[in-house]
């Protein structure tokens, strides 16, 4: 390599960026759209623009009407043909800061060249031509099929002198397929089959063998998965999981089965809408549920409601219409057709989408097959069965539930047995005040601390202490009217302690021994060690600690009691005081108790059934005479003796395992949030998109209204089908455009309008506008057929062009946008993962289910909070599925995906950066996985290929990057392995250690320094550039 | 032409040049990693120095005042009642109901609907004699310095919740995919350390359990390229994400696989002629500096008893104060933009014990900060920044909390080019909403970004066709905050 070849490459930048600002194929005769509309756009629309409220000095430029008129001053900004009598002219090129257009404050600044285009435009008459992407596109003259695009290209490269580059050396052409169209690697032997297959068919063959494959709709779904901002997390604060990955599956099948775009379209935005309404089309409208979302306490309604709205407005924008809707939330759009009535009235289209604003994401639909869809509905049918036997009427125990009535109603009477004592004082441990109520009871008020002890003293009772009752009592002052202090009305009772105190004499307890609870709570019992939050823990003398106590979730707003006994009844001397304190050191949250009342017994008789009075519920049932009862009374008696009775404990116990079946089922069966319809939310137009104010204009759904000028629309209120329908028109001119200028990315590198989310004034012009044309057009007139558009655009010889540059290619067209020749680049994200586990033999080719979780360093999460999340990578299969099941954590994506630019999909991204950073380096150097990938690489090596170190790095270099290797690398890599080797004979721990990274090994013991050289050879074969790179 | 097209464009440039210089001198990769492995012995081989990105701000548009930022975010909202806003009116409404002419149309979060309360301020202020300001008697270290701040007690944002108000703090808009300030900074003036990240970020729990979550696209570059994006330096495991090594592979090993790779790499571009392979040539040789400098940089332990006296850590402790020493070391190094997240302010109950905790967390490290730039030389062209994601109601919560509140709150400033021993601004007499020079987020930015010689309105991109800014279409330079 010589100090010449750096210079040409230097002269090479250079002349780029020279012939940059005005291309090579530049015509005298100014093209407004191309050459005039561009400058205007940059320079003067913000204040000459579509947005009329900030219109200055009455002069509007995007609008030939307008723009000849006379402005506010009088002057005309454009005489057609008379650039020196045209005021613009004389504003651009003022010496006046004062007069100087535009503004030199505006930082916007017009070169010489734009000037003298301007000039000339204007001589030329000034014509307007509207933006080329909203004129609907016409079919140019062309041959059919792939051999229009080479004309059209071929027509574009004559204008600068030249050809077509000759086609890639076919080992080239073969990975390139099989990267572009499956993201997997290409086999060897797949490779010299079709290099040294010469018949004419070879090439058409191999491309209809992989669009049949089912991995081309797993390639084709990436791209589309993040332009719709496919994520497994809501994405907001707690990023908690929703269940969506039914929808990636959808997408991908869609592309296998070749879906029709169109069906496609309406299913996403309207599947719930269309007849059959079958899962399939359900799962599709899942699209309008890929948003954000929150579960953030004390956001706002409103607020997040304005938020989805306008996160839908600007996918529907993003994905179909390539327009920055965004835009126009605030403002009318300054660029583009697109107003912010416009804005909402699309919003408005999506007001019928069941959202939960601010709180957990329904489990969502069932997503079955036939035969999974047969075994829930056989185990509901039991379940019904069963329900039916016991709700049924039972005659035979009339007399049974009789007598269960009247020991109930007994119980109700023994109520007498408690003597509610008056505290003589109550006090508590913190800030906190307890106020003694008429009825005896005890009202916590003022601070709220997390743990507290109330200590409540009496003087006078009952002369024996077979029993204390602790009652927990709803009342207004509390949160969820309590009984406890906490948010949501609950308490946690730790500890309660009972003595007997006399002045100048010691305390003697009160032992206590047993206790019951009308209620004990199950729920966020996990780390309780009673796995339940009972009575047994109130008198445990903390043996268990101090957290776990009596709690009484999802019941608050109700009495409730605790019962607690000592093995023997204890006499009360006169003079002592009886001390009762209520300990509660749960210790946070507020969880104390907020009115609570305190009775003793003689006798508890806590083993009795009649122990504890019937619910409230019951009780108001009991009270009223058998014959006076209500439907709704007598209903609730039934209910609850069938509950207890022991006659029906079988029926009970099957109904109890029919439950458990179908949930179990329900469990084990895929759900998907889908699109519901509700009430509509009322729309209005935000002023300046502040969701406070709530005067503006209620939307209905509407169409933007001059994007759809031409479109018939139906009178009546619109839906999401029409908007679908809108959308896919022959008079929408944006949609075939859009779709086809991305997928023209996957297979050059660039789209044709290199900017592929706005194809609006200030996006780019195509490079080509005769081919997207043709491609829209192709795409509409075969039926939205995108395996035909794909198949057409690879049999292209524009496509099969070599990437290798010559020199009039690199000189006449530096950036190939012209297409003289193909272009390489580095691998999505994903393909990087999948080429290297694919080379390591690991990748499972599984298609579709559940997301997977790759390795991931420790910590990654940890700034994840409500709840605190730990990562447990998937074991056995599901660690070796390709890049694209990676669970998507928005607000942390997976780390080895971001470094190689995969969006974190929190917005629609209808593109991705290609960047080149150390980080890149490091996960292929040292994450677990590639480690793996290169463990299971080598083992290949050394079992697969001929037992001869040359022949295996032969062998190898093909495998990652399907040619020979030249001697200059075999020298390098015979010169690594020999060293590597000697180093890992010396240090065989450290060989161990290597190879025992990532939880697959091979098969059949390996000498460790010897696959731990071998696995260096293939972290450096991962590591080339050209392994991730497609050429 | 877009952001990445044009980074890499430069790059392009820059790599042929430096790739000739390898080439022609002694082969590629063997030089380079001679050196890496042998530090000190070739300085001028670091591929680093000729590869660093000077920014597009390239000369400043001012001359600046500060060279890189200290941006310490105190994650949750911190009561401003509690912390640097004295309100004696206040406390003689405790208890009483919330007037309404205070509160009208206003954003409320969690006390959505609820009987607004005041609540009395639960610590009791003075004066440090040398600034006017009053703070709050717990922060007694940071009074001692108090002669450096400038107090601003007229903040205000727009957003109420924590991921959003984050996310507006961060980037001026309350929408994901802009870049954060420290992507913009880095963007705009380059980074001087050869061998770390422009915007480095660091978190630190507390004590109290209130930790909200923070989402890494806090720190992303949004639609500028990931070279600006924060590193996030980890106080477990690997301090940047996949830098050590696979067990059982030294240096040396490491090493020579790197050498192999970048061998065969320049073996391959002499074919096929592909200016983004000398690119990942160099990316590797970067990779494989960080991966000795970054530890060394972690390391604290050889920090003089005094320092580590001085912050009141100890080296590793993953503490707050153990992350401004590790922001002086960055600072020393070169380091743009180093953010500190210290969470746990999130006092919706217990607001007096909860700032109690903080205050014992912070108030040493921030003076230990200012004092160690200071007599380093550093602290005249760093600014610190000191601020919460939004403050807290005067509004009592639970009976001894605040809820979020966005209408007035206090952040404060110090170092490179900041006005210090002054109060800006001021709240009303309740601390509910700033009356007196209220400034917003976009000001707070523009006035950052003048310290640091740009003009807000002159660094912009294109995104989605707008000439997109850290300060969207707003943002006023603060005189007053200046020296």
């Amino acid at each position: 390599m010589s100090a010449l070849h750096a210079f040409r490459q230097t002269l090479v930048w250079m002349f780029a960026v020279t012939t940059a600002a005005a291309p090579a194929w530049a015509a005298p005769k100014v093209d407004f759209n191309r050459d005039i509309r561009p400058v205007l756009s940059d320079n003067c629309f913000a204040c000459h623009g579509p947005d009329t409220a900030k219109m200055k000095g009455g002069l509007r430029l995007d609008v030939r009407e307008a723009a000849l008129a006379p402005a506010k001053s009088g002057k005309h900004a454009i005489v057609p043909g008379n650039a020196a009598g045209s005021e613009i002219i004389r504003r651009i090129t003022s010496t006046d800061a004062d007069d100087l257009m535009p503004p030199p404050e505006s930082h916007k600044s017009i070169s010489n060249t734009q000037r003298e285009l301007l000039s000339r435009w204007i001589e030329q008459g000034a014509e307007y031509q509207g933006h080329w992407a909203y004129q609907i596109p016409k079919r140019p003259e062309a041959p059919a099929g792939p051999a229009a695009i080479d004309h059209l290209v071929g027509r574009q490269l004559a204008t600068v002198g030249l050809k077509h580059s000759p086609e890639a050396d076919r080992r080239e052409l073969a990975r390139r397929l099989h990267f572009d169209l499956l993201g997997l690697p290409a086999q060897p032997a797949d490779v010299e089959a079709f290099a040294n297959d010469t018949s004419p068919e070879a090439y058409e063959r191999l491309v209809d063998r992989l669009i049949a494959s089912p991995h081309f709709g797993e390639r084709m779904a990436i791209g589309w998965l993040d332009v719709v901002r496919f994520a497994d997390t809501i994405g907001y604060h707690s990023d908690n999981p929703r269940n969506i990955w039914p929808y990636r599956d959808y997408v991908i099948r869609a592309f296998n089965s070749n879906k029709p775009f169109d069906t496609f379209t309406r299913e996403q935005l309207a599947g719930d809408l269309l007849a059959p309404g079958s899962v399939e089309q359900l799962v599709g409208s899942a699209f309008n549920r890929l948003l954000l979302t929150t579960e953030e306490g004390g956001a706002q309604t409103k607020d997040y409601e304005s938020r989805y709205l306008t996160d839908r407005v600007r996918a529907v924008g993003a994905v179909w219409l390539g327009q920055t809707t965004g835009c126009a939330q605030c403002h009318d759009h300054k660029f583009d057709p697109f107003s912010t009535r416009d804005f909402y009235a699309l919003g408005a289209f999506f007001a019928d989408v069941k959202e939960t604003i601010i709180g957990r994401r329904e489990d969502g639909m069932f997503v079955t097959d036939d035969n999974q869809a047969r075994e829930l509905r056989r185990r509901r049918d039991v379940l019904n069965g069963v329900q039916t036997l016991l709700d049924g009427s039972h005659p035979e125990l009339a007399s049974v539930m009789a007598a269960w009535e009247q020991s109930l109603s007994a119980a109700l009477a023994a109520e007498d047995r408690w003597n509610r004592l008056t505290p003589a004082s109550a006090s508590t441990s913190g800030d906190a005040k307890l106020k003694i109520l008429d009825d005896r009871s005890l009202l916590a008020s003022g601070a709220a601390p997390d743990t507290d002890t109330y200590t409540v003293r009496f003087t006078n009772g009952s002369p024996r202490i077979g029993g204390i009752r602790i009652e927990a009592l709803p009342d207004d002052s509390l949160p969820a009217k309590g009984p406890g202090r906490a948010s949501n009305g609950n308490f946690v009772l730790t500890e309660v302690v009972a003595r007997f105190e006399r002045p100048g004499a010691a305390p003697r307890a009160i032992p206590l021994t047993r206790a019951r609870a009308s209620h004990e709570q199950t729920t966020f019992a996990e780390n309780n060690p009673y796995k339940a939050w009972t009575a047994a823990s109130t008198f445990d003398l903390d043996s268990k600690g101090t957290s776990a106590g009596w709690a009484i979730l999802p019941l608050p707003g109700q009495r409730h009691q605790l019962l607690l006994a000592p093995a023997q009844p204890v006499d009360w001397a006169p003079g002592e005081t009886l001390v009762v304190e209520l300990q509660q050191k749960h210790g946070n949250g507020h969880h104390t108790l907020g009115r609570f009342r305190i009775a003793v017994a003689t006798d508890a008789a806590l083993d009795s059934p009649g122990a504890l009075p019937p619910p409230t519920d019951l009780a108001e049932a009991l009270r009223v005479p058998a014959d006076q009862r209500n439907e709704t009374l007598r209903k609730r008696l039934v209910e609850a003796f069938k509950k207890q009775a022991p006659e029906l404990a079988s029926l009970r116990t099957l109904l109890e395992d029919a439950k458990k079946s179908v949930a179990d089922y329900e469990a084990s069966l895929p759900r998907c949030i889908v699109t519901e319809r509700g009430d509509p939310r009322t729309v209005r137009v935000l002023p300046r998109g502040n969701w406070l104010i709530e005067t503006g204009d209620i939307m209905e759904p509407t169409l933007p209204v001059a994007l759809s000028a031409n479109h018939a629309k139906p009178q009546r209120k619109l839906t999401r089908l029409d908007l679908a329908e809108w959308i896919l028109s022959p008079d929408n001119p944006l949609p075939t455009r859009v779709v086809m200028n991305r997928l023209w990315k996957q297979f050059f590198g660039t789209g044709l309008s290199k900017v592929l989310d706005d194809l609006g004034a200030q996006g780019e012009p195509p490079s080509n506008p005769a081919l997207l044309d043709w491609l829209a057009c192709e795409f509409r007139s075969s039926g939205w057929n995108v395996k035909h558009m794909v198949r057409t655009i690879v049999l292209s010889s524009t496509y099969r062009q070599s990437s290798k540059p010559s020199k009039e290619s690199l000189a006449r067209d530096p950036e190939g946008r012209l297409l003289s020749r193909q272009s390489r680049w580095r691998l999505d994200a994903e393909l990087v993962r999948d080429n290297a586990l694919a080379l390591g033999g690991l990748l499972v080719p599984t298609v579709g289910g559940p997301s997977v979780r790759p390795y991931q360093p420790d910590g990654y999460w940890e700034n994840l909070n409500f709840p605190q999340r730990g990562y447990d990578a998937s074991a056995g299969d599901g660690q070796y599925r390709r890049g694209l099941y990676t669970w998507w954590q928005r607000s942390y994506t997976h780390p080895s995906m971001l470094a190689f630019d995969a969006p974190t999909r929190e917005e629609c991204a209808a593109d991705r950066p290609r960047s080149n950073i150390p980080q890149q380096a490091l996960v292929l150097l040292n994450d677990p996985s590639y480690v793996e990938a290169a463990k299971a690489f080598a083992s290949r090596i050394l079992r697969e290929a001929p037992a001869d170190n040359a022949a295996r790095l032969r062998w190898a270099v093909r495998q990652a990057v399907a040619r020979d290797a030249t001697p200059a690398e075999l020298a390098t890599l015979g010169k690594l392995l020999e060293r590597q080797l000697a180093d890992y004979r010396a240090d065989s721990a450290a060989a161990r250690a290597f190879i025992s990274t990532g939880l697959w090994s091979p098969a059949v013991a390996l000498d460790p320094a010897e696959l731990a050289a071998w696995t260096d050879i293939a972290r450096a074969l991962l590591n080339l550039h050209e392994t991730i790179t497609r050429s | 032409m877009n952001p990445a097209d044009e980074f890499r464009q430069y790059l392009g440039q820059h790599r042929t040049r430096r790739v000739f210089l390898g080439r022609a001198a002694q082969g590629l990769g063997s030089l380079a990693l001679a050196s890496l492995l042998k530090p000190g012995l070739l300085e001028a081989a670091s591929p680093a120095a000729e590869d660093r990105w000077t920014g597009v701000v390239n000369p400043a548009h001012f001359p600046p005042r500060a060279k890189r930022v200290i941006w310490m975010t105190m994650a949750g909202g911190p009561s401003h009642l509690e912390t640097f806003d004295p309100k004696p009116k206040l406390a003689e409404m405790h208890g009483k109901p919330m007037p309404e002419s205070f509160t009208r149309g206003k954003q409320i979060a969690q006390l959505q609907g609820q009987k607004l309360v005041c609540y009395g301020p639960q610590l009791k202020f003075r004066n440090f004699g040398k600034s006017p300001a009053e703070i709050c008697e717990l922060f007694p270290q940071l009074g001692s310095v108090l002669d450096r701040v400038c107090m601003v007690r007229s903040m205000t944002s727009e957003a109420i919740n924590h991921d959003p108000a984050h996310m507006f703090m961060n980037t001026g808009s309350q929408i994901a995919g802009r870049p954060s300030m420290g992507s913009w900074i880095t963007y705009g003036l380059g980074c001087d350390a050869e061998d770390l990240p422009g915007f480095v970020v660091l978190t630190s729990l507390g004590r109290g359990g209130q930790n909200q979550p923070i989402a890494a696209r806090q720190w992303a570059s949004g639609f500028l390229p990931s070279r600006f994006q924060g590193v996030h330096l980890r106080g477990k495991g690997d301090p940047v994400l996949y830098l050590g090594n696979p067990p059982g592979v030294s240096r040396e090993r490491q090493g020579r696989v790197i050498e192999a790779v970048n061998q065969l790499n320049s073996q391959h571009d002499a074919v096929v002629d592909d200016p983004e392979i000398a690119a990942r040539i160099a990316q590797y040789e970067m990779a494989f500096q960080m991966q000795a400098s970054v530890p060394g940089l972690m390391d604290a332990s050889k920090e003089s008893q005094k320092t580590l006296e001085l912050y009141g850590c100890k080296p590793g402790d993953g503490s707050f104060a153990s992350n401004c020493l590790l922001a002086r070391r960055l600072a020393e190094r070169g380091v743009r933009f180093i953010q500190l997240y210290h969470k746990d302010w999130d006092h919706h109950g217990g607001v007096k014990q909860g700032v109690e905790f903080k205050a014992q967390e912070i108030d040493r490290a921030c003076m230990a900060l200012i004092t160690d730039l200071e007599q380093r030389d550093l602290l005249r062209d760093t600014i610190i920044v000191w601020a919460g994601e939004f403050g807290r109601t005067p509004m009592s919560q639970g009976g001894d909390g605040r809820d979020h509140h966005n209408a007035g709150f206090t952040i404060w400033l110090a170092g490179g080019g900041v006005r210090g021993g002054t109060v800006y601004g001021s709240t009303d007499e309740l601390g509910y909403a700033a009356v007196e020079n209220p400034i917003d987020v976009h000001d707070l930015h523009a006035t950052l970004l003048r310290l640091l010689g740009i003009e807000h309105t002159r660094l912009s991109v294109k995104f989605q066709g707008l000439d997109a800014r850290l300060t969207g279409i707003a943002g006023r330079v603060i005189p007053e905050l200046m020296a």
